[in-house]
């Protein structure tokens, strides 16, 4: 036998003997006993979190600039990602009537907009039976029905950040999300509005993980004024998260944002150790009031299974769509409103501070479905 | 990845297997599943509509034919679709005749570039080669100190100008040559396809240090965007290859097909996991069969070779046909197994590992409590474990920090091994030429695997008519109730 296959055999009989043991002693775990809670480990800040401290913006904020910042318009910032969709709607609207031709052009429109295959077929045959049923004639009233359609099942969520001002203690807020979609930027721009708007803010680095992602977010914490907590690179986050809220509380700040390390939802350990740092936040004198799951605008069908994982893991409260000023579409979170009920809250759609909005349901179709 | 599309497809072809002839209705039944199966794994919407187009017209053959079961006929052609869509060849790395040989990495932000960057000098570094890293990111906040811990890390030197990124670029360029590196790696930002001013100065990074390779980093969860960004650099930049990041996640993939159909260019590496080590180069004909659930032996046994001392390896696999594997060559084999990756990902890789186990969410840290276990026996218990009796048994449980219940499955599986183990050396001796040619010739359909793998009393652990009956996972009692 030649010797690769050698090591092929010893390679699974190993591996396959491992999980083995792991999968049958987990379900008796599972079978036996409930996790026992564990106590939190509060661990001494780290050294380098101190220098800011003393004028920490925090509670030195007392006149938030209020000049009225022009909310980007999202249509405006899509106008020209928009173009590359125009090609579907031209055709629908050019045909004198309804055909085959024209459901099959929406049908790839929203697909396109990773919009899912799923929800497109459903929109799709509910305007087909309209059609049967001469409710729809024309093909502008196609496209009407359509982003009515859609935007009708966006209504009545409710968007608002919550904050609970009786709360005893500091909110905190937290992001999650997979790798690479902008869990830093969101939270660094978020902790300028806040602080704009009159809240004290700390940011807590939990991502120990990623190499200098402490530094990136103390670099937020510089441009806005947060303080901000760290620990040591590889360091548990957890203990990162509870200092900070800690922190905030002896300082009578407001509002810590949670930062965590990106992670594949499909790492159970990454997701356990996540479901910790959850559970920590809030054993101290913090109630956790967000969980906003990041997700990236050019996230495919992939995004509805984050959403799943990430929600069984940490009750996500709301969904940041990031990066949605560029040719991707960000249809996936229709699919993961409307299927899985987690509101949409705020959207990134640049890369300065201002580009952080509030999510518009009508908006967001609009730029969808309009040609 | 890919596990949602071969799954789909496993449960289409259940369908109509058995199926003397296929009726026009039944071709429509699975080109609806394909499609759906194609557009869930985010393939391109035009790209699915081509590629159904082919695999209809096959279909439709199969239908007048009675030759060959019609199953096998749409199987057989799926496979040829997806192989010759995800491209045929590896691409292969050449060399600038006068060094240094330049890659500039490209791509959206967040999609992986600067953790790629370091992967790929690792992995010239593996080829005998002294890569530089050059730090042309000074947009996201401490992108440079990124590389730079991570080049620590792989023991590659970094490079950085935090003045401009096309002089850092340039700059770069000639402390490689300075420094006699010869192959020097640009990380630049992230930037939006449709960001006119950023893409010129990418556009500025590669005219200054003229690139041997253009590498698109493209994350494997991407959407339908996939193209159009694909596109976008490819007009700028001329991309000769891409990068397909976190591949280590579930069910995707679709990007990684659509870019190569579209743009034309090759898919080079793929990034499998978060260890530096994960990264691979990319074999489209594995990968087919791996989306058709045949694993992938191929990129199995190249790890196995990396990361196994031979000689050891050679005797610990003698000793494992033999039944006289203990405990200890156990754990000397798990540390090098970990050398190979993530268990998950190897589980990816191998072939008919039923899905239940695929699903069971294994990490590495599950093996602590299993290593506690076996440094918690003396010699004497690891080579014989039947000696192992109740008072030992609470010893070692107490030992390890472990409850007697874990110890003593950890015992009753590792009998099951030997005795299974033992099984398959007797089976694997004797056609064991013809499993090494089969596989070597392999190619997605990949027929005869090694034929100690087979178990003839195992059940088959995926239904693929037409494909080479892969054994259950053996030696996991428990597994078939679950």
């Amino acid at each position: 036998m030649g010797i690769e296959i050698l090591f092929l055999v010893l390679a699974i009989a190993v591996v396959a003997f491992g999980i083995g043991v792991i999968v049958v002693s987990r379900r008796n775990i599972a079978a036996t006993q409930a996790p026992p809670a564990r106590p939190a480990r509060p661990t001494t800040p780290p050294p380098e979190a101190e220098p800011d401290a003393a004028d920490g913006a925090g509670v030195l904020v007392e006149e938030p600039p209020v000049e009225p910042v022009e909310p980007a318009s999202l249509r405006d910032r899509l106008a020209k990602a928009r173009l590359a969709f125009t090609g579907a709607f031209v055709g629908v609207l050019g045909r004198s009537g309804i055909t085959e031709e024209s459901f099959e052009d929406l049908e790839e429109a929203l697909l396109r907009a990773d919009v899912g295959v799923g929800v497109t077929t459903d929109l799709i045959d509910g305007l087909r039976v309209k059609v049967a049923a001469k409710e729809i004639t024309e093909p502008q009233g196609l496209l009407d029905e359509l982003e009515a359609e859609m935007v009708s099942r966006l209504d009545g969520s409710d968007r608002t950040l919550a904050f609970d001002a009786d709360a005893g203690g500091p909110n905190v807020w937290m992001f999650v999300g997979v790798n690479g979609v902008g869990k830093t930027t969101t939270i660094g721009k978020l902790a300028n509005q806040q602080i704009r708007d009159g809240r004290t803010v700390l940011l807590a680095a939990g991502d120990t993980f990623r190499a200098a992602a402490a530094e990136q977010l103390t670099t937020w914490a510089e441009r806005s004024g947060a303080e901000i907590v760290r620990g040591a690179e590889g360091g548990d986050p957890s203990s990162v998260i509870y200092d900070g809220v800690e922190r905030a509380a002896a300082r009578g700040t407001q509002l810590v944002m949670a930062d965590t390390a990106g992670r594949l939802h499909t790492k159970s350990n990454l997701m356990e150790e996540l479901k910790k740092v959850r559970r920590v936040a809030e054993k101290g004198a913090g109630r956790v009031t967000e969980t906003l799951l990041v997700i990236d605008a050019t996230t495919g069908q992939n995004g509805l299974t984050q959403a799943r994982e990430f929600r069984e893991a940490t009750d996500v409260t709301g969904v940041v769509l990031t990066k949605l000023d560029g040719s991707a579409k960000g249809g996936i979170v229709f699919a993961i409103e409307t299927e899985l009920g987690i509101p949409v809250k705020l959207v990134g759609i640049g890369e300065t501070i201002e580009d952080l909005i509030p999510f518009d349901p009508a908006e967001f179709v609009a730029a969808l479905v309009e040609p | 990845m890919f596990d949602n599309l071969s799954t789909r497809l496993e449960g289409i072809v259940k369908k109509i297997r058995g199926k003397g002839r296929l009726t026009e209705a039944d071709v429509d039944e699975v080109m609806k599943e394909i499609r759906t199966a194609l557009l869930e794994a985010d393939v391109n919407v035009a790209v699915v509509r081509s590629i159904c187009n082919r695999i209809r017209e096959t279909a439709i053959g199969a239908t007048r034919s009675s030759a060959l079961d019609p199953a096998q006929q749409v199987v057989k052609s799926v496979n040829d679709e997806l192989t010759r869509a995800l491209g045929g060849e590896t691409l292969s790395i050449t060399y600038a005749s006068k060094p240094p040989t330049v890659v500039l990495m490209a791509g959206l932000q967040g999609s992986g570039k600067t953790t790629n960057s370091a992967k790929l000098a690792a992995w010239f570094k593996g080829q005998g080669r002294q890569p530089l890293l050059v730090g042309a990111d000074l947009q996201r906040p401490a992108a440079v100190e990124q590389l730079r811990t991570l080049g620590r890390q792989i023991d590659v030197p970094v490079f950085s100008d935090p003045s401009d990124p096309v002089r850092a670029s340039a700059a770069g360029l000639e402390e490689a040559k300075r420094l006699g590196r010869d192959v020097v790696i640009v990380d630049t930002a992230g930037r939006l396809s449709i960001d006119a001013e950023m893409m010129e100065q990418v556009r500025q990074i590669s005219a200054a240090v003229d690139p041997d390779f253009t590498f698109l980093v493209i994350d494997a969860m991407t959407g339908q965007d996939a193209v159009q960004t694909a596109e976008a650099f490819h007009a700028t930049l001329k991309i000769d290859a891409v990068i397909m990041s976190k591949m280590d996640g579930d069910a995707r993939g679709g990007a990684a097909l659509s870019v190569k159909e579209v743009i034309g260019v090759p898919i080079a590496f793929a990034s499998t996991g978060e260890k530096l080590t994960e990264f691979e180069q990319f074999h489209p004909d594995r990968m087919a069969g791996r989306i058709l659930g045949m694993g992938d032996m191929l990129t199995l046994i190249e790890q196995a070779e990396r990361a196994f001392e031979a000689d050891q390896a050679e005797q610990a696999a003698a000793k494992l046909m033999e039944g006289q594997f203990t405990l200890d060559d156990f754990l000397d084999q798990m540390q090098q197994i970990k050398k190979m990756g993530s268990l998950g990902s190897l589980m990816g890789m191998m072939p008919g590992v039923p899905k239940e186990l695929k699903g069971a969410k294994i990490d590495d840290d599950d093996l602590k409590p299993i290593e506690a276990i076996i440094r918690a026996m003396t010699p004497d218990e690891r080579a014989q474990p039947v000696i192992i009796n109740g008072s030992r048994r609470q010893r070692i449980a107490n030992g390890s920090g472990t409850q007697v219940g874990d110890v003593n499955r950890l015992v009753k599986q590792f009998g099951e091994m030997q005795k299974m183990m033992k099984k398959f050396g007797m089976a694997g001796q004797k056609p064991g030429k013809k499993g090494k040619k089969g596989k070597r010739s392999g190619g997605p359909k990949g027929r005869g695997l090694p034929p100690g793998l087979l178990d003839p009393n195992a059940g088959q652990g995926i239904d693929l008519p037409g494909l080479p009956g892969m054994p259950n996972m053996p030696g996991i009692p428990g597994m078939s109730n679950r």
